[in-house]
């Protein structure tokens, strides 16, 4: 069992999930109330790391991330080193992966408010501010919750971006995704299937936890279950 | 915005071509109530919501008390939160996640934070649903959750109250309640309130004044004895066929 991959793979998923969440809602509630041109090329981008293969996405990354390329070293003199095969390169690498399993949830969640109701707060005097953050996040959360949890439970397993970006440094790069490969290669069969399990159990108590959120709010809020 | 004058006449004129047509022009004096009556379609909603603010109309002036909420001549457009209506939804459009004193508490922006509690259950005592204070919409009947409707409409001290087709999803015990709670607020109140029904019986129980909206035009208003008499058939028509 590696243990040194598991706590990577546990940080990045954190702070993947973390860092992701204030995009998500501001992209999300943008997506949902928005009306403006060029929207549905918005929603496309936001789509498309679901669609593209992780080792393409990584490829590009990788190439958008070098040293040598404009961004890539503008990047590094900023972080202090280059991102490409650090962590700070994976997270990354991961943030952008995981764009599209954070924002969908967020945007039908606050799709899902009635326009009435938030009509309802701006003509009982709250502002728009006040709107967001006494009526809309309340009634979005099981949505934020969801998106956390898929954000978390995807980054775990996440394999072949994190592969091109970070390569397999010990320590740095290594998740425990990429362990369980490099396990598998050096026919280390018990190791891969114990990591494996962990993967496993993680990633279904995550979606219980989703399920058992959207199914609460559900009941509570709108009384679908009587 | 002047607030000397807290109770008034409201002003209402609206003119725009698209996305729709309307041409609407009304006075509701203070403590009157004034029925926007019309086929569904007819512009009716609209023209609560431009009063509210939530739609911006074409052309126009909307004023009360001598205070402009909407002029396009001279680029006035003040906000939903600026301009103290009392809106009781269609669909009573209350927070799912909130109880009913949480509701009415949170319109209580103008009284401080602390009595914000006490005086939403002295709101909710108004329309009769104290003992409801509690529960959340999922928790009320159709009729119970348009009382915590007009309770959180009336928490903000509006300047003038809009109800939209308020009788269109109650029983017939819980109209008869609400016409008459309704009558109560425009007496004791003192603030116009204006009633958009596509039901001309239900205009004619309240309203001291209709102004018959058709396709977004007005086409006549008055007392009810005077729309009866007119000679006009289009108003005979909607006055008769809906009778």
């Amino acid at each position: 069992m590696d243990w040194q991959a598991l706590g990577l793979s546990l940080q990045l998923a954190v702070l993947t999930a973390l860092l992701l969440l204030p995009l998500a809602i501001a992209t999300g509630r943008w997506l949902a109330y928005g009306r403006y041109r060029g929207k549905s090329i918005v929603e496309a981008l936001v789509l498309l790391p679901l669609v593209l293969p992780p080792t393409v996405l990584g490829f590009f990354l990788l190439m958008a991330l070098s040293p040598k390329s404009a961004l890539g070293g503008t990047l590094a003199s900023l972080f202090g080193g280059p991102l490409v095969f650090s962590f700070t390169g994976i997270l990354i690498a991961s943030i952008i992966a995981n764009i599209p399993f954070a924002v969908q949830p967020v945007a039908r969640a606050f799709e899902a408010i009635p326009e009435n109701v938030r009509d309802a707060a701006f003509v009982s005097g709250l502002t728009p501010w006040q709107t967001f953050k006494k009526i809309e996040l309340p009634l979005a959360w099981p949505g934020l919750v969801t998106a956390f949890a898929l954000v978390f439970a995807h980054t775990l397993g996440e394999f072949g971006v994190i592969l091109m970006m970070g390569g397999n440094i010990p320590g740095a790069t290594r998740t425990l995704s990429i362990s369980i490969y490099d396990s598998v290669q050096g026919l280390r069969i018990s190791d891969a299937a114990l990591m494996s399990g962990v993967i496993v159990v993680i990633a279904a108590v995550s979606i219980a936890a989703v399920l058992a959120v959207s199914r609460r709010s559900a009941v509570l809020e709108f009384g679908r279950r009587r | 915005m002047r607030d000397d004058n807290a109770s008034g006449a409201l002003d209402v004129r609206l003119i725009q071509a698209a996305p729709f047509a309307l041409d609407v022009a009304f006075t509701a004096a203070a403590g009157e109530i004034l029925a926007l009556v019309g086929p569904s379609g007819s512009g009716k909603t609209t023209t609560l919501r431009a009063i509210a603010g939530l739609v911006t109309p074409g052309r126009g002036r909307i004023a009360i008390g001598g205070d402009v909420w909407f002029e396009s001549d001279s680029g006035i457009v003040l906000a939903p939160e600026q301009r103290r209506t009392g809106f009781v939804f269609q669909d009573y459009a209350l927070f799912p996640h909130l109880n009913a004193r949480d509701t009415v508490a949170l319109a209580m922006g103008h009284i401080a934070i602390g009595e914000r509690a006490e005086a939403a259950m002295t709101e909710l005592a108004r329309v009769g649903i104290a003992h409801l204070a509690d529960r959340k919409p999922m928790g009320l009947s159709g009729g119970e959750r348009q009382r915590v409707a007009v309770a959180r409409a009336l928490a903000r001290a509006p300047r003038v109250l809009l109800l939209d087709e308020p009788f269109s999803a109650i029983d017939r015990p819980a109209r008869e309640a609400l016409k008459a709670l309704v009558r109560d607020l425009a007496a004791s109140s003192g603030i116009p309130v204006i009633l958009v029904t596509h039901d001309i019986d239900e205009a004619l129980a309240l309203a001291s004044s209709l102004v018959i909206i058709d396709a977004g035009a007005t086409i006549a208003s008055g007392t009810a004895s005077e729309l009866f008499n007119a000679a006009d058939p289009r108003i005979a028509a909607i006055i008769g066929t809906q009778k």
